[in-house]
């Protein structure tokens, strides 16, 4: 079976990644999150803890960086998808330069433009989604949102 | 039982201080809220900072009203529990986050009519002296357990192509 490794921090990242679960049935998948009590809401599945960063903690955000690289390589997965944020970037980013595809679907938080994860992200992976018709472009796809 | 919530990010007394001094005019109600590194003295409310899922889903659905920050999370638990909720955005000048998204968000949430929205402490506080006359606060939307078909397929048919 292939492997799918699924990245978002905890809180809001994290409900809406457990609401595409209907996308990754034909997948492996292997959580990757922010607090280790979230292991519980995947009970049957891989759990991997990293740490917790944003971009105005240089150092947090290389250690989880680190991390995220570690499971990948590890792992060997054959597609990454996140919700965001930090830790989720990272994945995108290493699964560029590892050469796997990747889907980045932005949080239905961010109403009136992409999360400037998202922007960054628009530059290394194969897919971005947002959850706002407003937001999407040529280059941002707009599929519905979690809410259903 | 009304749980308030803060989620998981930077602190927001203002909507801890505005729910705990109602907590104190509703003596009959169990005030119980979800804080993280608040520099407001509760007086009023139980608090703890973190819980599990499952001890957060408990209180969740033995709740008659939720209260808490204009958060995704939150909001989403609250629209598949079935539970009615209040929330008011936190606001980056304040130091509640690091952006203000939660603005745009809470105008879009309360747009769509998808939960109960306070823009600032004065509505929330007459949002929920309203809405705890009432023995059983209605709820304005629900949704189902995931993503739209739309979304999800669209994701899938693309993970299939690897």
């Amino acid at each position: 079976m292939k492997k799918l490794i699924a990245i978002a921090s905890v809180g809001g990242h994290w409900v809406q990644l457990l609401r595409l679960r209907p996308a990754f049935l034909d997948f492996n998948v292997i959580y990757v999150s922010t607090h280790k009590n979230l292991k519980e809401t995947v009970n049957d599945k891989t759990f991997y803890l990293v740490t917790d960063a944003n971009r105005w903690d240089k150092i947090k955000l290389l250690i989880c960086f680190w991390e995220v690289l570690k499971i990948m390589v590890k792992e060997k997965p054959d597609a990454v998808i996140t919700t965001g944020a930090a830790p989720g970037l990272c994945g995108i980013i290493i699964a560029r330069f590892i050469g796997i595809k990747s889907i980045w679907v932005d949080s239905i938080a961010n109403v009136e433009e992409l999360s400037l994860s998202g922007k960054i992200a628009l530059k290394f992976a194969n897919k971005v989604y947002t959850q706002w018709p407003e937001v999407s472009d040529s280059k941002v796809l707009y599929f519905g949102n979690v809410l259903s | 039982m009304i749980f308030l919530t803060i989620g998981t990010q930077e602190p927001f007394d203002r909507l801890i201080k505005t729910v705990d001094n109602l907590a104190g005019q509703y003596k009959n109600y169990r005030f119980v809220a979800q804080v993280n590194s608040s520099k407001y003295e509760i007086k009023n409310m139980e608090y703890f900072d973190f819980i599990s899922p499952h001890e957060f889903d408990h209180i969740f659905k033995e709740s008659k009203l939720i209260i808490s920050h204009a958060g995704m999370g939150t909001i989403i638990s609250a629209l598949t529990n079935k539970k009615p909720l209040i929330i008011m955005p936190r606001l980056a000048n304040l130091g509640e986050h690091r952006n203000d998204h939660q603005i745009a968000t809470a105008k879009k949430i309360k747009e769509l009519g998808y939960v109960y929205v306070a823009l600032d402490e004065a509505e929330l506080a007459a949002n929920i002296n309203n809405l705890l006359t009432q023995s059983e606060i209605p709820i304005k939307k629900e949704i189902g357990s995931f993503a739209s078909e739309k979304l999800t397929s669209s994701i899938r048919n693309y993970l299939d192509e690897i």
